[in-house]
């Protein structure tokens, strides 16, 4: 394992869950690349190659209109996350993309105070260098359970 | 709670009022599993697909009851309770899989695929001791089996006597509409499902009630996915249990919304920047851009635009819901198509930019009527009847759905 690798990928996916916790939900689709893919699914559907996802998303443009949607269109009680990630894996690196896996839990705060384990699962990511920076090109959120408790209004 | 003695009363022949105590009162909630859930309706269990091939099977539940949905040797399906004859153990833990035949992993008890009992493990003891004395037969308490119908690749399942036979039960009005998107061969794309912190009832009466739609969901109003000035209407079976509510894809660009000020019709939104979420094509050649399909007590069929899937409850409790969601396409569909049933799945489940306000909503209620008791909810809109109609700034399929529930349930 290349150490400075390792770092990007934590650097780049501690940055991410940071700006999802903080409400800094605006920042968040900069830390994909233009046509970065994003997708949340299953570990059922992936187990069994079943394309669905709870989100999907193309593009950038395509993650903004999330953001807008959730500040000024969709319907859901205030509420918060605070993700934990554990360590980086390093799948293969070619072509100047690092394949990574990065468990995380998402604990959900509601505005009552009510909090519970939300969401548990890894991030499987295609990470590239985009104009010096770190972008994720694909990432793919499997959460380890089908069920989700009322709506994932948030991104994960 | 519990309804206190001489509220558990329904306001008699009308169907406007609804009291509150009927998402909060754990003995009409059991009363409800055996009358409605086992009595005389049909269940959605599964997708014909999600039993593909021979010797396959798919655990699912008729009300609160795990069943097991199988396909035997001979491609026939079957259904039966997941519960061995002997001590009562699951059948099936896993969701699906692969089985000649079934064995419960307890004292390994063994089942053909209709959930016959076919062999009871040492039943003449070892070495001419134990065993179970030859006038037992364990056969009598063998699993429920399920009459089980299959409607346009759509597996139902009942234990009533007295169930009519399916098509009959769907009516006239629905069944065709069920066929229209069953229009092919189906392809599973996947699925999730979504916990409601509501009674199951709350779920079934959001998705018969054409009026909130366009006045909850930003989303279907500001993009003129769904309003009510568009053409449509609300289909309601004889009996009130079974609705559609459809409208077509064409907008007249009308501007009754914004005209009256509501949250929904947000003219200063704005465009999709990724306009693309939207793109469709009208696949079935009708020009309907939303068909919401139910069947009493727990089955959902939608289509909104190319997103399709069947929605299934589990009622978990008094307060509390699973609702079942499964994706499908057609084994016809190309990659260009199957993109626009993803991307349009943004529209829909627990993250859907319309559906996870529906899971929102349902919570409000039961929440909001925590100390109702006996107060009324309003049911009022179209007037007091059950019949179809244009207008869909009406309650009917609602007061459709109290109708076919009071007659199961005989209030």
């Amino acid at each position: 394992m290349n150490l400075e690798q390792q770092f990007r990928v934590q650097d780049l996916n501690a940055r991410y869950a940071d700006a999802i916790d903080d409400d800094r939900l605006e920042a968040w689709p900069e830390f994909f690349r233009e046509d970065g893919r994003y997708l949340i699914t299953t570990a059922e559907n992936a187990a069994q190659n079943l394309p669905i996802g709870l989100m999907y998303a193309t593009s950038r443009a395509m993650l903004r209109d999330r953001i807008k949607a959730l500040r000024q269109a969709n319907i859901y009680e205030a509420q918060r996350y605070r993700h934990v990630l554990g360590a980086p894996q390093l799948i293969d690196s070619a072509n100047g993309a690092l394949r990574a896996r990065t468990s995380f839990m998402v604990a959900r705060v509601m505005h009552t105070g009510e909090t519970m384990l939300f969401a548990t699962g890894r991030y499987e990511d295609r990470i590239v260098l985009d104009g010096g920076e770190a972008r994720f090109a694909e990432k793919t959120v499997i959460i380890d359970s089908r069920q989700v408790d009322t709506l994932l209004a948030i991104p994960l | 709670m519990n309804a206190p003695a001489g509220i558990r009363a329904w306001p008699s022949d009308q169907l406007t009022r609804v009291p509150y105590w009927v998402y909060a009162d754990a003995s009409l909630y059991a009363e409800e599993i055996e009358k409605v859930f086992r009595g005389d309706t049909w269940s959605f269990l599964c997708l014909e697909a999600e039993v593909p091939t021979p010797n396959t099977y798919r655990t699912s539940y008729l009300g609160d009851m795990s069943v097991v949905v199988t396909r035997d040797k001979d491609g026939a399906i079957h259904a039966f309770e997941n519960r061995c004859a002997h001590r009562g153990a699951l059948l099936c833990l896993k969701e699906r899989g692969e089985a000649k035949e079934i064995a419960c992993v307890y004292h390994n008890w063994t089942y053909d695929l209709c959930g016959n009992l076919t062999g009871v493990a040492f039943r003449k003891g070892l070495g001419g001791k134990g065993g179970m004395p030859p006038e037992s037969h364990p056969e009598a308490h063998a699993p429920r089996q399920l009459r089980v119908e299959v409607f346009a690749g759509l597996v139902f399942g009942t234990l009533g006597r007295n169930t009519p036979p399916l098509e009959q039960y769907l009516g006239p009005e629905i069944a065709p509409k069920i066929k229209r998107v069953m229009r092919a061969p189906v392809k599973l794309l996947g699925g999730y499902s979504q916990i409601l912190q509501s009674n199951w009832k709350l779920y079934m009466e959001n998705v018969k009630d054409s009026y909130h739609a366009s006045l909850l969901h930003m989303f279907f109003t500001t993009f003129r996915l769904n309003r009510l000035s568009q053409k449509g209407g609300l289909v309601v079976s004889a009996d009130g249990g079974n609705h559609i509510s459809y409208s077509m894809a064409a907008d007249v660009a009308g501007k009754e919304y914004e005209k009256a000020g509501l949250r929904t019709a947000n003219e200063d939104y704005g465009a999709l920047e990724a306009p693309e979420l939207l793109k469709s094509v009208d696949e079935f050649g009708d020009g309907v851009g939303l068909q919401i399909l139910s069947v009493f007590p727990g089955f959902v069929l939608q289509q909104i635009r190319n997103s399709l899937a069947v929605r299934r409850i589990i009622p978990q409790g008094v307060d509390r819901t699973e609702l079942v969601w499964t994706c499908f396409g057609f084994t016809s569909d190309d990659d260009e198509l199957q993109e626009l049933r993803l991307r349009q799945a943004n529209l829909i489940g627990p993250a859907g930019f319309i559906s996870m306000e529906d899971g929102a909503a349902t919570g409000f209620v039961q929440r909001g009527s925590r100390g109702a008791g006996g107060e009324l909810s309003v049911v009022e809109m179209g007037g007091r009847g059950i019949g179809s109609e244009e207008s869909r700034v009406s309650e009917a399929a609602v007061r459709g759905f109290w109708n076919a529930y009071r007659g199961h349930m005989g209030v």
